[in-house]
């Protein structure tokens, strides 16, 4: 098994020569996967945060329902974008089926449940510690929304990024409603499973350790953009 | 504590991805072509189609899934142009109405790849029905794509013919992995089994390990490609002139001369044989 130490210099050589066709492809990936979350972050927050302050009917089988949705199956997922998007299905029309539009609607099914669930067990816990004290200043229940939005903002970047995580990670959506079609919706993800598909073990592997570097810098962004807001905040 | 605005955040994070656009596209005028894995996976289609771009102005978008699933999604009309190797499926597929007209395209072959240690006693075969008769008495292990593929249809045909259920053995010896045509390569070279590839694949395959071709030669293995339009008055958003200028550009002189010119390692992948 030499493939650890050839995929080493070969991810070495993409990396440093800036092999056009990869930063494309690494493009592409970044583009559709932060699109999806921050549209899952801009319905799944304010959804979770109402779950977390409201009290109606149904909440406790609705809280257990976006949970459990934390666990689709992305391939699931794909198939059922793809039967909604296919010229056959309701929204064929669109004509969106295998462009990278149809791989941000995917993810975005994938990642809303995480970042609702999540928002949803922060702002409880926030709401229980805050809620005698914005009840004496008159702050009704969806009132209060924003401000515990805002104080749980550190954990809360901890579910985005859980997010990210899950769709910069998936394979099964985007191969299905994107086609992985070559300079129009290959991904990092996509081009691992070819590859290797291809037998070029040493290659799937190097794309991998960038695809993990690229992990590694968007949340190293994150914690950075953290710390500072931190310090802003408490000054 | 400044005014609550928890979408400071997320706003730096959307100029972030907003602000990275991609190059424009400059192809707008494009087909879809719904094809099978191992033109994709021998390289094939990336030397040639931009032969035919480069001509036409006309960008050919290809979906590489096993045949099986090609033909469904053309069914459902997400597809212009369907290239296949499943001469009955797709002649059923014209017959239904799916399609407009088959025509030949190309032809390679089957091969039956399996371990130096050879544990089936058929190295140097010519007749693979035989062979397949053999691995089954001796229960040697053999990894089939069993995803209803054009591959995985030639396969079953050839069991039938040596007499042996399959359907009995899976499981045991017989295994199906519901992959393609690479990951079913990777997956039985890793368990020492003999499988049947198409020759083209497995000539641009990287992770042979101490895998040889055990079988080839015989003409049931013999593996044609076709190429279908898809109807328009199934499904009005097919790009009918575009897709059959891709056709008759396959099918043609240039076509056939670019196919018969690909090779790799000096061995010629695919064979022209259209009209």
């Amino acid at each position: 098994m030499n493939n650890f130490a050839e995929s080493f210099s070969v991810s070495l050589r993409l990396v440093f020569l800036g092999d056009a066709e990869l930063w494309a492809i690494v493009l592409l990936s970044l583009q559709v996967s932060l699109t999806a979350v921050i549209l899952a972050c801009l319905i799944g927050m304010p959804f979770g945060a109402m779950l977390a302050v409201t009290r109606f009917p149904g909440r406790r089988p609705l809280v257990v329902t976006v949970n459990a949705l934390m666990g689709l199956p992305p391939v699931v997922v794909g198939l059922l974008v793809y039967l909604m998007l296919s010229n056959s299905g309701p929204l064929g029309v669109l004509q969106l089926l295998y462009t990278p539009s149809a791989m941000i609607i995917a993810q975005l099914i994938l990642v809303a449940p995480i970042i609702a669930a999540l928002t949803r067990q922060t702002v409880e816990s926030l709401n229980e510690e805050y809620a005698d004290q914005l009840r004496s200043l008159g702050v009704t229940h969806l009132r209060s929304v924003p401000t515990l939005l805002w104080d749980g903002r550190f954990s809360l970047a901890t579910a985005v990024l859980a997010g990210f995580g899950r769709a910069i990670a998936e394979v099964g959506a985007v191969m299905i409603v994107g086609g992985n079609i070559n300079h129009v919706t290959r991904v990092m993800t996509t081009t691992i499973a070819l590859e290797t598909s291809k037998g070029n073990l040493a290659l799937a592997l190097a794309l991998g350790a960038i695809l993990i570097l690229i992990a590694l810098a968007v949340n190293a962004a994150v914690t950075l953009l953290d710390a500072v807001s931190r310090q802003v905040s408490y000054v | 504590m400044t005014r609550p605005n928890i979408f400071n955040f997320l706003a730096a994070i959307a100029l972030g991805a907003l602000t990275m656009t991609l190059p424009a596209r400059a192809q707008e005028r494009f087909i879809v072509v719904q094809s099978t894995t191992s033109t994709q996976n021998s390289g094939l289609l990336d030397v040639i189609l931009p032969e035919f771009t480069s001509k036409t102005g006309i960008e050919v978008r290809v979906v590489a899934v096993g045949t099986g699933q090609a033909i469904k999604n053309a069914e459902n009309g997400d597809g212009d142009v369907l290239l296949v190797h499943a001469k009955p499926a797709e002649e059923k597929f014209v017959a239904e109405g799916w399609g407009v007209k088959r025509y030949d395209v190309m032809y390679n072959d089957f091969v039956l790849v399996g371990p130096a240690a050879d544990p089936a006693g058929i190295g140097g075969s010519h007749d693979v029905v035989a062979s397949f008769a053999k691995i089954s008495e001796t229960a040697s292990p053999f990894a089939s794509r069993g995803d209803d593929s054009g591959t995985h249809k030639a396969e079953l045909k050839l069991w039938s013919e040596a007499g042996v259920d399959v359907a009995a053995a899976s499981g045991s010896w017989y295994r199906e992995t519901g992959s393609g045509m690479g990951a079913t390569l990777n997956t039985g070279i890793g368990m020492g089994a003999y499988i049947l590839t198409d020759r083209a694949t497995w000539i641009s395959f990287g992770n042979k390990g101490d895998y040889e071709i055990s079988v080839e030669g015989d003409p049931r293995l013999f593996n044609q490609y076709g190429v279908i339009l898809v109807n328009p008055e199934k499904h009005p958003s097919v790009k009918a002139a575009d897709g059959q200028a891709f056709i008759d550009w396959l099918i043609g002189s240039d076509g056939q001369a670019a196919i018969a010119a690909y090779k790799i390692d000096g061995k010629q992948l695919f064979f022209p044989n259209a009209g």
